[in-house]
């Protein structure tokens, strides 16, 4: 043992083979090296350890207790067991245990076939529930959240969804309360979860082994739009769902499928089919001159200004920012996110150039996100004159509606956007990674200033690229136009954070005065909106990986890279808007922010 | 085999002289000693004292905590209680004594709720023995300071077990943490932590004043020195004894004065539940493991009602993490309520027996594992007496078993 310490290695068998292994590993990782299955339910690769569901038991040579292997670390040689009569009979055991309290049938669950629980129970061969089977709802869902439904009558209290919440996103809007068989998953004093802190982020969801959390399925209402003759109904698609609906249609994980799902969209029967990215390039027009704007207040006109500026797209984290730092909400840019601006456009812009009278317009925005459900119920987002954006369908909902039609998206042709809002640039598509809105903002702002495009190669704004949690860069300016002089020679430092427990990092040197930032990227979602609460279930660091690459790879082979340069967004400023900061840009593509405070 | 009059916890004893002779020694001598002595934990498990000690003083931590455990919340147990009513300063000086072995310069004390009445007491015990340098800073002029705190409990048992002890200290949820790590590596505030129970505390004065040989001429082989019982139940005399290690059961109910005994449930509702042919068996680690409770069942009792009892107990303070203590405390139930009502197959008894060893071996911490102990012994050794109900009709009629 001693010599294993000094090397940091330790030598296991598990059953009767020889392993290596770092010290501590846990069991779990130690029989995966050996291609050795052990069930899970409580653990997941992106949480901290629980061990409490106990699936996951195993004999440990001279322990009188089975051990679960996703919490025991290896810290000397020992001898286990993976299989053996005591640990079936204990593993059989404990599935019934908790199917017998598991209530609902499985036909009726949007899980069934991509339940854990299903999964582990067919695994064991369970074909029969010796400890009966519930037979009535304990409890209510939940449904107060216009993004979030709880139902924890399919609980099996794995605690998932509190660690994501709790460790994860840094929120805790949910904990467990109660004791024994009275243990419950609730929000704060048990009030219902729109009443909590709950950012709508949906993390918990993309977590949760069984059907118990979902977001609040609106397609029905998609469907009664789509049938009812007197109403135009528009989607527009986000980048990050058009890299990840191929993963509910079996293609393997990083297969962007967005000119197919605009020919299954069509066939669906939407009207118009648009590009979200064409008003994430109105995104960084506004976000950039508004930077630039608040630079040159600070600078040039000594005027109080609140820097650094921080992103407002993604509705998870502006809600994170108004429970947690109402204090800083200053520091939002008060651009509205991509989904409000198409939206807000389309029943004023859009219905104008074809004669459509907007109170038939319905406007569906399919996103990866279920907090953009809640962020389309603000009151905020009515500038139009009606509801901006009608409804914000999650990935998994459009793919459900694909499916219901009968459609196999894997087969077939491309489609086109529609014009005139289908046209954008790369700049746009890679919002939906984390950097993403950095590095469009930076490829803009840079050549307004400077007049020349950003010093990286193929425009790949590398620093700000990656999955680590909080990523800074610096960006040299060397020389500036006439108009930007005050920028020479100065060192723009920018930073970039995903998933809220970052962002708390990064706020908290806010709020100490300490962040030498001028501009930061939030997004509340780790991986950005690729990792989204509304996306395809399993979601994990490889798939996040994967789906980053197919936005990066989308991207490159694009008509154009740079938002300034889309000709339509430079179209609509001439028809429509005038300039960025516009008189009418503020009308309707900012908006302002609501400090909620804790309770 | 040892007799029932011996009395080591409540001889005389003087505070400070065995704390006296404690700082003449190092931390490894006092650990070797309470090592000799084979001082075993009285909260139930029965891990060595010395061991655990030596354990915490060899780790690496910025700092020690020494933790006592009074959160003396098995039914039937209340032998604590005596102690800390009526013994506090032998408590803390085992409490400095563990802390002056191991490096320790914190000592906190976790009451359970129901004791709160306690703690004026304590306290007071706390400040004398400060005026007399036995605590708080610069102890007998040795530069060597503990500061003792008292915590409260907010009412579950499952803080008795350890780690959820510390949690609960820690301000969260107290609920069992995965071990290893176990406490003595990373206990409270992730820092090296002893974890005894009162009694066992109050040991150490005495092991040091008349030292390891002297305490292991108490008891049997494995199981050294005296024990405190609290006794309950169909006795005439009932109350908190202290006995010999090693005692049988029989030589407790002359004792006691029990008459027609029928079972005995030795360690509470965590124990077992012990039937006639057992009686000669001997309380100690390696035979009956003692626990801090007896209680006994004269033939009037119906053993289903004392198991239920048991049971409800185990579904209200299972703490609801792990899922076989959650849904298996509650299964069980409902099954010593199917027996009570002639319901349960001899099929599904089967179950639930499988169920309950299953428990034994697959719960995340002691609760759980302890939970069936009750369930498994009646159903074994009261076997006859249950089957007997099955066939049992209710309101006259003839009831389905499941």
């Amino acid at each position: 043992m001693a010599d294993n310490l000094s090397s940091n290695k330790v030598t296991v068998n598990i059953n009767g083979k020889d392993i290596e292994v770092d010290f501590g590993t846990t069991i779990l990782d130690a029989a995966k090296l050996l291609n050795i299955h052990i069930p899970t339910l409580c653990f997941h690769q992106d949480l901290c350890i629980s061990g409490i569901c106990r699936i996951c038991l195993v004999e440990v040579d001279g322990d009188k207790t089975l051990q679960a292997a996703c919490s025991y670390h290896i810290t000397q040689p020992i001898k286990i067991k993976t299989y053996s009569s005591k640990i079936r009979i204990a593993r059989k055991t404990i599935l019934e245990l908790l199917l017998a309290n598991h209530y609902g049938e499985c036909y009726s669950c949007f899980r069934n076939m991509n339940c854990e629980l299903q999964s582990l129970a067919k695994e064991y061969g369970i074909d029969e529930l010796r400890f009966v089977h519930i037979d009535k709802p304990k409890y209510k869902p939940d449904s107060s959240s216009c993004s979030i439904y709880r139902d924890n009558n399919k609980c099996i209290l794995c605690r998932r969804c509190i660690r994501t919440c709790q460790d994860f996103q840094g929120v805790s809007a949910l904990d467990a309360v109660n004791r024994g068989i009275d243990t419950k998953i609730a929000a704060f004093f048990d009030h219902p979860i729109v009443d909590a802190v709950c950012i709508s982020c949906g993390q918990c969801i993309n977590r949760c082994p069984t059907g118990a959390l979902r977001e609040k399925d609106q397609s029905n209402d998609i469907w009664n739009a789509l049938i009812d003759p007197g109403k135009v109904v528009i989607i527009q698609t986000a980048p990050a769902p058009r890299a990840a609906i191929g993963e509910e249609f079996g293609l393997p994980a990083g297969t962007c499928v967005t000119k197919k799902l605009n020919t299954a969209l069509k066939l669906i029967g939407f009207d118009y089919v648009f590009d979200t990215n064409f008003t994430a390039d109105l995104t960084v027009m506004e976000e950039g001159s508004e930077l630039l704007s608040r630079l040159k207040d600070k600078l040039v006109n000594n005027k109080n200004v609140y820097l650094p500026m921080i992103t407002s797209c993604s509705p998870g984290w502006v809600k994170f920012c108004e429970h947690y730092y109402p204090q800083l909400l200053g520091h939002l840019s008060t651009c509205k996110s991509p989904q409000q601006m198409f939206g807000a456009l389309l029943k004023t812009y859009f219905a104008q150039k074809s004669g459509i009278d907007p109170k038939n317009i319905v406007v569906v925005a399919l996103m990866p996100c279920v907090a953009k459900k809640f962020e389309c119920e603000r009151p905020e987002m009515r500038s139009s004159g009606y509801k901006d954006v009608d409804f914000a369908l999650t990935t998994r909902e459009m793919a459900k509606m694909i499916k219901e039609t009968g459609i196999d998206l894997k087969e077939l042709t491309d489609t086109d956007f529609d014009y005139p809002m289908g046209i954008s640039s790369g700049a746009g598509q890679i919002f939906g990674v984390t950097g993403g809105v950095m590095e469009a903002a930076i490829r803009t702002v840079y050549e307004i200033v400077t007049a020349q495009p950003v010093p990286f190669d193929n425009l790949q704004v590398t620093p700000v690229r990656g999955m680590e949690g909080i990523r800074e860069a610096e960006i040299y300016i060397p020389h500036a136009t006439d108009d930007w002089k005050f920028l020479e020679n100065k060192m723009l430092r920018v930073a970039v954070a995903h998933g809220t427990s970052n962002a708390r990092l990064v706020m908290d040197k806010v709020l100490d005065g300490q962040a030498i930032w001028h501009f930061i990227e939030i997004m509340a979602c780790p991986g950005g909106c690729l990792g989204g609460g509304g996306q395809p279930q399993p979601t994990n660091e490889r798939i996040r990986k994967a789906r980053a690459d197919a936005i990066y790879a989308e991207e490159k082979g694009m008509a154009y890279r740079k938002s300034h340069l889309n000709p339509m967004i430079e179209k609509l400023y001439k028809e429509f808007l005038e300039h960025p900061l516009s008189r009418k840009s503020h009308e309707l593509l900012h908006t302002r922010y609501t400090p909620r405070g804790r309770f | 085999m040892a007799g029932i009059k011996t009395q080591i916890l409540f001889s005389s004893f003087e505070p400070g002289n065995a704390l006296k002779l404690a700082i003449l020694k190092t931390g490894p001598e006092i650990i070797e000693e309470i090592k000799n002595s084979k001082l075993r934990g009285r909260g139930g498990a029965g891990f060595p004292t010395g061991v655990k000690w030596d354990l915490v003083h060899s780790a690496q931590g910025d700092e020690k905590y020494i933790i006592c455990n009074a959160d003396e919340g098995e039914p039937g147990t209340f032998k604590d209680r005596i102690l800390l009513t009526d013994h506090p300063k032998k408590i803390f000086e085992g409490m400095a004594i563990a802390a002056f072995a191991v490096g320790a310069k914190h000592a906190i004390i976790y009451l359970r709720a129901e004791y709160r009445y306690l703690v004026p007491g304590l306290v007071q015990a706390i400040s004398e023995m400060e005026s007399a340098r036995l605590l708080g800073n610069n102890i007998l002029g040795t530069g060597f300071s503990l500061s003792v705190e008292i915590h409260l409990g907010a009412g579950a048992y499952v803080c008795g077990e350890e780690t959820a002890l510390i949690e609960s200290l820690e301000g969260k949820r107290g609920e069992a943490r995965n071990k290893p790590p176990y406490p003595t590596k990373k206990g409270y505030m992730d820092c090296p932590s002893v974890v005894n129970n009162v009694e066992t505390f109050c040991y150490v004065p005495y092991i040091l004043t008349n030292g390891a040989d002297w305490f292991r001429e108490y008891g049997t082989l494995e199981s050294t020195g005296s024990k405190l019982f609290s006794i309950s139940g169909d006795v005439a005399k009932p109350g908190v004894y202290e006995l010999e290690m090693g005692t049988t059961v029989n030589q407790v109910l002359k004792m006691v004065g029990a008459q027609n005994t029928k079972a005995v449930q030795v360690g509470g509702a965590s124990g077992i539940c012990v039937a006639n042919k057992d009686f000669d068996k001997p309380l100690a680690f390696e035979a009956l493991p003692p626990g801090g409770s007896i209680i006994v069942f004269n033939k009037s009792r119906d053993m289903l009602e004392v198991l239920s009892n048991f049971m409800e107990f185990f579904v209200e303070e299972s703490c609801g993490q792990c899922t076989p203590c959650r849904e298996g405390t509650f299964r069980l139930l409902e099954g010593v309520k199917l027996m009570q009502e002639g319901r349960c197959s001899i099929n599904y008894l089967k179950t639930l027996r499988e169920l309950g060893e299953t428990m034994r071996v697959a719960c995340k911490c002691g609760l759980g594992q302890m939970a069936p102990n009750a369930f498994l012994s009646i159903i074994d050794n009261f076997k006859g007496e249950i089957l007997a109900r099955d066939r049992v009709e209710i309101n006259g009629k003839q009831t389905h078993s499941i």
